[in-house]
Protein backbone atom coordinates (compact mmCIF):
# COMPACT_ATOMS: atom_id res chain seq x y z
CA UNK A 1 0.00 0.00 0.00
CA UNK A 2 1.14 3.17 -0.84
CA UNK A 3 3.13 5.68 2.11
CA UNK A 4 1.61 8.98 2.38
CA UNK A 5 3.98 12.44 2.53
CA UNK A 6 3.89 14.08 5.89
CA UNK A 7 5.36 17.37 6.90
CA UNK A 8 5.01 19.22 10.16
CA UNK A 9 6.91 21.08 12.92
CA UNK A 10 7.76 18.96 15.60
CA UNK A 11 9.04 20.97 18.21
CA UNK A 12 9.85 23.93 16.07
CA UNK A 13 11.80 21.80 13.49
CA UNK A 14 10.18 21.24 10.39
CA UNK A 15 10.28 17.37 9.41
CA UNK A 16 9.24 14.82 6.55
CA UNK A 17 8.41 11.89 6.41
CA UNK A 18 6.39 9.01 4.67
CA UNK A 19 3.20 7.42 6.65
CA UNK A 20 1.00 4.15 6.35
CA UNK A 21 -2.34 5.32 5.85
CA UNK A 22 -4.25 5.28 9.30
CA UNK A 23 -0.91 5.45 10.99
CA UNK A 24 -1.41 7.21 14.30
CA UNK A 25 0.56 10.52 15.51
CA UNK A 26 2.06 8.37 17.99
CA UNK A 27 3.64 5.52 16.24
CA UNK A 28 4.86 8.51 13.86
CA UNK A 29 6.93 10.53 16.37
CA UNK A 30 8.28 6.86 18.34
CA UNK A 31 8.59 5.29 14.98
CA UNK A 32 9.34 7.66 12.41
CA UNK A 33 11.21 10.42 14.03
CA UNK A 34 12.82 8.88 17.35
CA UNK A 35 10.99 11.10 19.83
CA UNK A 36 10.21 8.75 22.92
CA UNK A 37 9.18 11.12 25.01
CA UNK A 38 5.00 10.48 24.16
CA UNK A 39 4.09 6.88 25.04
CA UNK A 40 2.22 4.29 24.55
CA UNK A 41 -0.05 3.42 27.32
CA UNK A 42 -3.93 2.37 26.21
CA UNK A 43 -4.51 3.25 22.63
CA UNK A 44 -7.64 4.37 23.52
CA UNK A 45 -7.61 7.25 25.19
CA UNK A 46 -7.97 6.29 28.74
CA UNK A 47 -4.61 7.51 30.39
CA UNK A 48 -3.52 10.65 28.90
CA UNK A 49 0.43 9.02 28.75
CA UNK A 50 0.63 9.86 24.79
CA UNK A 51 -0.44 13.60 25.59
CA UNK A 52 1.13 16.30 22.98
CA UNK A 53 0.41 19.85 22.02
CA UNK A 54 -0.98 20.03 18.39
CA UNK A 55 -1.31 24.04 17.54
CA UNK A 56 -1.18 25.00 21.37
CA UNK A 57 -4.11 22.42 22.07
CA UNK A 58 -4.11 19.22 24.16
CA UNK A 59 -4.79 16.08 21.75
CA UNK A 60 -3.63 12.17 22.46
CA UNK A 61 -1.21 11.41 20.19
CA UNK A 62 -2.71 7.73 19.81
CA UNK A 63 -5.92 8.71 18.66
CA UNK A 64 -4.65 11.09 15.73
CA UNK A 65 -4.51 10.14 12.75
CA UNK A 66 -0.90 11.62 11.56
CA UNK A 67 -1.88 12.95 8.33
CA UNK A 68 -4.13 15.39 10.33
CA UNK A 69 -1.02 16.88 11.40
CA UNK A 70 0.34 18.24 8.11
CA UNK A 71 1.79 21.68 8.47
CA UNK A 72 0.54 22.02 11.54
CA UNK A 73 2.85 22.40 14.87
CA UNK A 74 3.47 19.51 16.97
CA UNK A 75 4.88 19.96 20.53
CA UNK A 76 6.19 16.93 22.79
CA UNK A 77 7.44 16.77 26.33
CA UNK A 78 11.06 16.42 24.31
CA UNK A 79 10.73 19.89 23.15
CA UNK A 80 9.64 21.87 26.64
CA UNK A 81 13.36 21.89 28.11
CA UNK A 82 15.32 24.93 28.04
CA UNK A 83 18.62 24.38 26.43
CA UNK A 84 20.44 22.15 29.39
CA UNK A 85 17.70 23.28 32.02
CA UNK A 86 14.84 21.73 32.63
CA UNK A 87 11.55 23.35 32.24
CA UNK A 88 9.96 25.10 35.58
CA UNK A 89 7.58 22.59 35.62
CA UNK A 90 9.74 19.42 35.46
CA UNK A 91 11.74 21.08 38.13
CA UNK A 92 8.88 21.36 39.70
CA UNK A 93 8.07 17.91 39.22
CA UNK A 94 11.43 16.55 40.84
CA UNK A 95 11.11 18.76 43.36
CA UNK A 96 7.28 17.46 44.86
CA UNK A 97 8.39 14.02 44.41
CA UNK A 98 5.74 13.98 41.20
CA UNK A 99 6.90 11.18 39.20
CA UNK A 100 7.10 7.23 40.77
CA UNK A 101 7.58 5.48 37.80
CA UNK A 102 7.54 7.92 35.56
CA UNK A 103 5.35 6.44 32.79
CA UNK A 104 2.41 9.08 33.41
CA UNK A 105 5.08 12.10 33.46
CA UNK A 106 5.13 13.05 29.99
CA UNK A 107 1.67 13.17 29.32
CA UNK A 108 1.07 14.77 33.06
CA UNK A 109 3.68 17.71 32.16
CA UNK A 110 1.72 18.37 28.56
CA UNK A 111 -1.60 18.52 30.39
CA UNK A 112 0.17 20.61 32.36
CA UNK A 113 1.64 22.90 30.02
CA UNK A 114 -1.75 23.58 28.11
CA UNK A 115 -3.02 24.46 31.28
CA UNK A 116 -0.55 27.26 32.15
CA UNK A 117 -0.10 28.47 28.83
CA UNK A 118 -3.59 29.75 29.17
CA UNK A 119 -4.46 30.17 32.68
CA UNK A 120 -0.61 30.68 34.60
CA UNK A 121 -2.45 30.96 37.99
CA UNK A 122 -4.76 28.11 38.61
CA UNK A 123 -7.07 27.19 41.03
CA UNK A 124 -6.25 24.03 42.68
CA UNK A 125 -9.57 23.00 41.26
CA UNK A 126 -8.40 24.15 37.84
CA UNK A 127 -5.22 21.97 37.86
CA UNK A 128 -6.89 18.40 38.82
CA UNK A 129 -9.73 19.13 36.12
CA UNK A 130 -6.42 19.53 33.67
CA UNK A 131 -5.18 16.20 34.35
CA UNK A 132 -8.53 14.46 35.02
CA UNK A 133 -7.79 12.94 31.45
CA UNK A 134 -4.08 11.28 32.56
CA UNK A 135 -4.25 8.43 34.97
CA UNK A 136 -1.41 7.69 37.54
CA UNK A 137 -1.01 4.72 39.27
CA UNK A 138 1.75 5.52 41.86
CA UNK A 139 1.72 8.58 42.95
CA UNK A 140 -2.27 9.49 44.04
CA UNK A 141 -2.02 12.83 42.11
CA UNK A 142 -1.60 14.68 45.37
CA UNK A 143 2.32 15.87 44.92
CA UNK A 144 1.25 16.23 40.89
CA UNK A 145 -1.24 18.62 41.51
CA UNK A 146 1.34 20.30 44.08
CA UNK A 147 4.54 20.53 41.71
CA UNK A 148 1.53 21.90 39.18
CA UNK A 149 0.87 24.50 41.51
CA UNK A 150 4.39 25.14 42.67
CA UNK A 151 5.42 25.74 38.55
CA UNK A 152 2.32 28.15 38.95
CA UNK A 153 3.64 30.38 41.62
CA UNK A 154 6.74 30.40 39.95
CA UNK A 155 8.44 27.92 42.84
CA UNK A 156 7.16 29.18 45.81
CA UNK A 157 4.83 26.44 47.40
CA UNK A 158 1.38 27.47 47.58
CA UNK A 159 -1.88 26.12 49.81
CA UNK B 1 -3.11 -3.41 8.69
CA UNK B 2 -2.40 0.12 7.03
CA UNK B 3 -6.19 1.71 5.62
CA UNK B 4 -7.11 4.07 3.20
CA UNK B 5 -7.40 7.45 3.73
CA UNK B 6 -9.31 9.26 1.75
CA UNK B 7 -10.04 13.08 2.64
CA UNK B 8 -12.93 14.97 0.57
CA UNK B 9 -13.02 18.99 0.39
CA UNK B 10 -17.06 18.53 0.00
CA UNK B 11 -19.58 16.42 1.92
CA UNK B 12 -21.26 15.23 -1.00
CA UNK B 13 -17.87 13.34 -2.18
CA UNK B 14 -17.36 12.29 1.46
CA UNK B 15 -21.07 10.70 1.66
CA UNK B 16 -20.85 9.33 -1.50
CA UNK B 17 -17.66 7.55 -0.33
CA UNK B 18 -18.71 6.21 2.42
CA UNK B 19 -22.21 5.14 1.51
CA UNK B 20 -20.28 2.84 -1.36
CA UNK B 21 -17.69 1.26 0.62
CA UNK B 22 -18.92 -0.90 3.55
CA UNK B 23 -15.84 -1.56 5.22
CA UNK B 24 -15.26 2.68 5.34
CA UNK B 25 -15.92 4.86 8.38
CA UNK B 26 -15.78 8.77 8.77
CA UNK B 27 -13.21 9.88 10.65
CA UNK B 28 -14.30 13.06 12.72
CA UNK B 29 -11.86 13.73 16.22
CA UNK B 30 -10.76 10.20 15.93
CA UNK B 31 -11.40 8.94 19.77
CA UNK B 32 -13.71 6.36 18.22
CA UNK B 33 -12.23 5.17 14.95
CA UNK B 34 -8.58 5.54 15.37
CA UNK B 35 -9.18 3.34 18.67
CA UNK B 36 -10.93 1.00 16.95
CA UNK B 37 -8.16 0.68 14.58
CA UNK B 38 -5.25 0.51 17.42
CA UNK B 39 -7.57 -3.00 18.94
CA UNK B 40 -6.76 -3.81 15.22
CA UNK B 41 -10.49 -3.75 13.74
CA UNK B 42 -10.37 -5.30 10.57
CA UNK B 43 -13.48 -4.21 9.68
CA UNK B 44 -12.23 -0.37 9.00
CA UNK B 45 -10.02 -0.73 5.31
CA UNK B 46 -11.27 3.18 4.53
CA UNK B 47 -11.09 6.40 6.56
CA UNK B 48 -12.87 8.91 4.93
CA UNK B 49 -12.53 12.47 5.98
CA UNK B 50 -13.97 15.93 4.79
CA UNK B 51 -12.72 19.20 5.51
CA UNK B 52 -15.78 21.03 4.60
CA UNK B 53 -16.02 24.23 6.96
CA UNK B 54 -19.81 23.87 7.33
CA UNK B 55 -19.04 20.84 9.43
CA UNK B 56 -17.24 22.72 12.02
CA UNK B 57 -19.81 25.72 11.97
CA UNK B 58 -21.81 26.59 15.34
CA UNK B 59 -25.05 28.96 15.21
CA UNK B 60 -26.38 29.49 18.16
CA UNK B 61 -27.20 33.03 17.34
CA UNK B 62 -31.65 32.21 17.32
CA UNK B 63 -33.99 30.14 19.04
CA UNK B 64 -32.88 26.88 16.80
CA UNK B 65 -29.24 26.11 17.20
CA UNK B 66 -27.03 24.00 14.77
CA UNK B 67 -24.27 22.82 15.55
CA UNK B 68 -21.50 20.78 13.15
CA UNK B 69 -21.16 17.46 13.22
CA UNK B 70 -16.92 18.28 13.76
CA UNK B 71 -18.27 21.04 16.71
CA UNK B 72 -15.83 19.67 19.70
CA UNK B 73 -16.75 19.50 22.96
CA UNK B 74 -14.21 22.33 23.56
CA UNK B 75 -15.29 24.47 21.23
CA UNK B 76 -19.42 24.30 23.10
CA UNK B 77 -17.47 25.07 26.66
CA UNK B 78 -16.24 28.21 24.68
CA UNK B 79 -19.56 29.55 23.42
CA UNK B 80 -21.42 31.35 26.22
CA UNK B 81 -24.74 30.82 23.96
CA UNK B 82 -24.55 27.14 24.38
CA UNK B 83 -24.09 27.95 28.72
CA UNK B 84 -27.34 25.35 28.94
CA UNK B 85 -24.70 22.81 26.86
CA UNK B 86 -21.87 23.27 29.03
CA UNK B 87 -22.80 20.32 31.79
CA UNK B 88 -22.63 17.63 29.23
CA UNK B 89 -20.31 18.75 27.36
CA UNK B 90 -17.67 18.79 30.78
CA UNK B 91 -18.99 15.69 31.87
CA UNK B 92 -16.93 14.14 28.07
CA UNK B 93 -13.71 12.84 28.98
CA UNK B 94 -10.82 15.00 30.00
CA UNK B 95 -9.47 18.04 28.50
CA UNK B 96 -7.30 16.43 25.37
CA UNK B 97 -10.45 14.40 24.57
CA UNK B 98 -12.72 17.13 24.65
CA UNK B 99 -10.29 18.97 22.13
CA UNK B 100 -10.86 16.02 19.74
CA UNK B 101 -14.32 14.28 20.31
CA UNK B 102 -16.96 15.31 18.26
CA UNK B 103 -20.91 16.20 18.40
CA UNK B 104 -21.73 13.97 15.19
CA UNK B 105 -19.13 11.21 16.90
CA UNK B 106 -20.78 11.42 20.20
CA UNK B 107 -24.43 10.30 18.31
CA UNK B 108 -22.24 6.53 17.52
CA UNK B 109 -20.31 6.21 20.93
CA UNK B 110 -21.31 3.02 22.58
CA UNK B 111 -22.18 2.67 26.38
CA UNK B 112 -20.70 3.67 28.73
CA UNK B 113 -19.63 6.76 26.63
CA UNK B 114 -22.07 8.80 24.10
CA UNK B 115 -23.60 11.37 27.32
CA UNK B 116 -23.64 14.38 25.06
CA UNK B 117 -26.34 12.22 22.93
CA UNK B 118 -28.19 11.86 25.73
CA UNK B 119 -28.67 15.59 26.00
CA UNK B 120 -29.71 15.92 22.25
CA UNK B 121 -32.37 13.43 22.67
CA UNK B 122 -34.20 15.00 25.37
CA UNK B 123 -33.72 18.52 23.52
CA UNK B 124 -35.67 16.42 20.14
CA UNK B 125 -32.75 16.87 18.53
CA UNK B 126 -32.78 16.67 14.50
CA UNK B 127 -29.90 14.87 12.56
CA UNK B 128 -28.76 15.77 9.17
CA UNK B 129 -27.33 13.34 7.19
CA UNK B 130 -26.20 12.85 3.26
CA UNK B 131 -26.14 9.75 2.01
CA UNK B 132 -25.23 8.42 -1.63
CA UNK B 133 -28.73 9.55 -2.32
CA UNK B 134 -28.61 13.20 -0.67
CA UNK B 135 -29.31 14.50 2.24
CA UNK B 136 -32.43 14.62 4.87
CA UNK B 137 -33.11 15.44 8.51
CA UNK B 138 -33.76 12.38 10.53
CA UNK B 139 -35.40 12.92 14.42
CA UNK B 140 -32.64 11.62 16.96
CA UNK B 141 -34.62 8.82 18.50
CA UNK B 142 -35.40 7.31 15.19
CA UNK B 143 -31.46 8.02 13.93
CA UNK B 144 -30.58 6.44 17.38
CA UNK B 145 -32.80 3.40 17.10
CA UNK B 146 -31.13 2.27 13.21
CA UNK B 147 -27.58 3.73 14.40
CA UNK B 148 -26.16 0.24 13.79
CA UNK B 149 -27.30 0.66 9.78
CA UNK B 150 -26.44 4.59 10.05
CA UNK B 151 -22.58 4.08 9.31
CA UNK B 152 -22.84 4.47 5.48
CA UNK B 153 -24.07 8.00 5.76
CA UNK B 154 -22.19 11.37 6.89
CA UNK B 155 -23.82 13.55 9.35
CA UNK B 156 -23.71 16.96 8.70
CA UNK B 157 -24.87 18.77 11.76
CA UNK B 158 -28.02 18.37 14.59
CA UNK B 159 -29.76 20.94 15.55
CA UNK B 160 -32.61 21.75 18.03
CA UNK B 161 -34.56 24.55 19.85
CA UNK B 162 -32.98 26.24 22.29
CA UNK B 163 -34.88 25.54 25.78
CA UNK B 164 -36.81 28.42 26.63
CA UNK B 165 -35.43 28.58 30.04
CA UNK B 166 -32.36 27.52 32.17
CA UNK B 167 -34.16 25.50 34.36
CA UNK B 168 -35.95 23.58 31.55
CA UNK B 169 -32.69 21.79 30.75
CA UNK B 170 -31.64 19.28 32.98
CA UNK B 171 -28.78 17.09 32.99
CA UNK B 172 -27.04 14.49 35.46
CA UNK B 173 -23.95 11.71 34.91
CA UNK B 174 -23.34 9.28 37.57
CA UNK B 175 -19.51 7.87 37.12
CA UNK B 176 -17.54 6.39 39.20
CA UNK B 177 -14.59 8.60 38.89
CA UNK B 178 -14.96 12.42 39.24
CA UNK B 179 -14.18 14.65 37.36
CA UNK B 180 -13.94 12.14 34.48
CA UNK B 181 -15.19 8.56 34.08
CA UNK B 182 -17.54 6.28 31.81
CA UNK B 183 -21.00 6.75 33.11
CA UNK B 184 -22.59 3.97 35.03
CA UNK B 185 -26.01 5.61 33.73
CA UNK B 186 -26.64 9.56 31.95
CA UNK B 187 -29.82 11.30 32.51
CA UNK B 188 -31.22 14.42 30.83
CA UNK B 189 -34.65 15.96 30.74
CA UNK B 190 -36.26 19.24 29.32
CA UNK B 191 -39.34 20.46 30.79
CA UNK B 192 -41.06 23.40 29.08
CA UNK B 193 -43.77 24.84 31.31
CA UNK B 194 -47.30 26.29 30.24
CA UNK B 195 -48.23 27.71 32.96
CA UNK B 196 -47.32 25.84 35.46
CA UNK B 197 -47.99 22.28 34.15
CA UNK B 198 -45.36 21.06 31.84
CA UNK B 199 -45.94 20.76 28.10
CA UNK B 200 -43.73 18.20 25.96
CA UNK B 201 -41.76 16.51 28.71
CA UNK B 202 -38.81 14.74 27.68
CA UNK B 203 -36.17 12.67 29.75
CA UNK B 204 -33.36 10.20 28.23
CA UNK B 205 -31.24 8.06 29.82
CA UNK B 206 -28.04 6.67 28.37
CA UNK B 207 -26.94 3.23 29.36
CA UNK B 208 -29.84 1.75 30.31
CA UNK B 209 -30.11 0.30 26.98
CA UNK B 210 -27.72 -0.16 23.97
CA UNK B 211 -28.55 2.96 22.24
CA UNK B 212 -29.81 6.13 24.84
CA UNK B 213 -33.30 6.07 25.23
CA UNK B 214 -36.13 8.09 26.13
CA UNK B 215 -37.66 7.38 29.28
CA UNK B 216 -41.64 7.34 27.80
CA UNK B 217 -43.24 6.15 31.17
CA UNK B 218 -41.62 8.97 33.25
CA UNK B 219 -42.38 11.56 30.25
CA UNK B 220 -46.28 10.44 30.38
CA UNK B 221 -46.07 11.00 33.95
CA UNK B 222 -44.71 14.21 34.02
CA UNK B 223 -46.79 15.44 30.97
CA UNK B 224 -49.37 18.31 31.75
CA UNK B 225 -48.82 18.11 35.25
CA UNK B 226 -47.41 20.23 37.67
CA UNK B 227 -43.59 19.01 38.54
CA UNK B 228 -44.75 18.73 42.65
CA UNK B 229 -44.02 16.08 44.95
CA UNK B 230 -46.01 13.35 43.70
CA UNK B 231 -45.38 13.84 39.99
CA UNK B 232 -41.70 14.00 40.59
CA UNK B 233 -42.49 10.36 42.61
CA UNK B 234 -44.23 8.92 39.73
CA UNK B 235 -41.68 9.76 37.25
CA UNK B 236 -39.05 7.80 38.92
CA UNK B 237 -41.39 4.77 39.78
CA UNK B 238 -42.05 5.00 35.80
CA UNK B 239 -37.93 5.65 34.77
CA UNK B 240 -37.04 1.76 34.52
CA UNK B 241 -39.75 1.37 32.43
CA UNK B 242 -38.83 -0.17 28.86
CA UNK B 243 -35.54 -0.23 29.86
CA UNK B 244 -32.60 -3.11 28.50
CA UNK B 245 -29.70 -2.20 30.67
CA UNK B 246 -26.58 -4.54 30.62
CA UNK B 247 -23.51 -5.63 32.81
CA UNK B 248 -20.09 -3.51 32.08
CA UNK B 249 -17.44 -3.32 34.48
CA UNK B 250 -18.72 -0.09 35.90
CA UNK B 251 -21.98 -1.62 36.75
CA UNK B 252 -24.54 -4.47 36.64
CA UNK B 253 -27.55 -4.33 34.51
CA UNK B 254 -29.46 -4.83 38.42
CA UNK B 255 -27.60 -2.05 40.03
CA UNK B 256 -28.77 0.23 37.18
CA UNK B 257 -32.55 -0.51 36.97
CA UNK B 258 -32.48 -0.17 40.75
CA UNK B 259 -30.73 3.51 41.02
CA UNK B 260 -32.18 4.88 37.59
CA UNK B 261 -36.07 5.81 39.51
CA UNK B 262 -33.49 7.18 42.26
CA UNK B 263 -31.86 9.59 40.14
CA UNK B 264 -34.63 10.38 38.11
CA UNK B 265 -35.89 11.72 41.23
CA UNK B 266 -32.96 14.19 42.62
CA UNK B 267 -32.44 15.34 38.54
CA UNK B 268 -36.23 16.54 38.54
CA UNK B 269 -36.41 17.58 42.15
CA UNK B 270 -33.31 19.77 41.83
CA UNK B 271 -30.81 17.66 43.79
CA UNK B 272 -26.83 17.66 43.81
Amino acid sequence: MAKTALQFQHNGRDVAIFVDGGTNLLVALRELIGDMTPKFGCGQGGCGTCSVLIDGELHLSCLTLAETVAGRSVETLDGIKEGPNLHPLQRAFADNFAAQCGYCTPGMLMAAKALLNRNPQPSRAEVVEAISGNICRCTGYEPIINAVLAAASGGRARA
Amino acid sequence: MPVTVKTFTSTHDAAAALSSDRSARYLGGGTLVMRALNEGDISISTIVRASDHAMTRIDASGSRITLGAGVTFARILAERELGFLHGPARSIGGPAVRNMGTVGGNLFAPVPYGDFTVAMLALDAVVSVQGGLGGREIPIDEFLQSRDRQTGVLVLAISFAKPGSAEAFRYRKIARIKPKGGAVITLAAHLPVNGSRIVGARVALGSMAPTPIRARAAERALEGRALDTSTIKAAAAAAVEGTSPSDNALASAWYRREIVGVHVRRLLSGQE
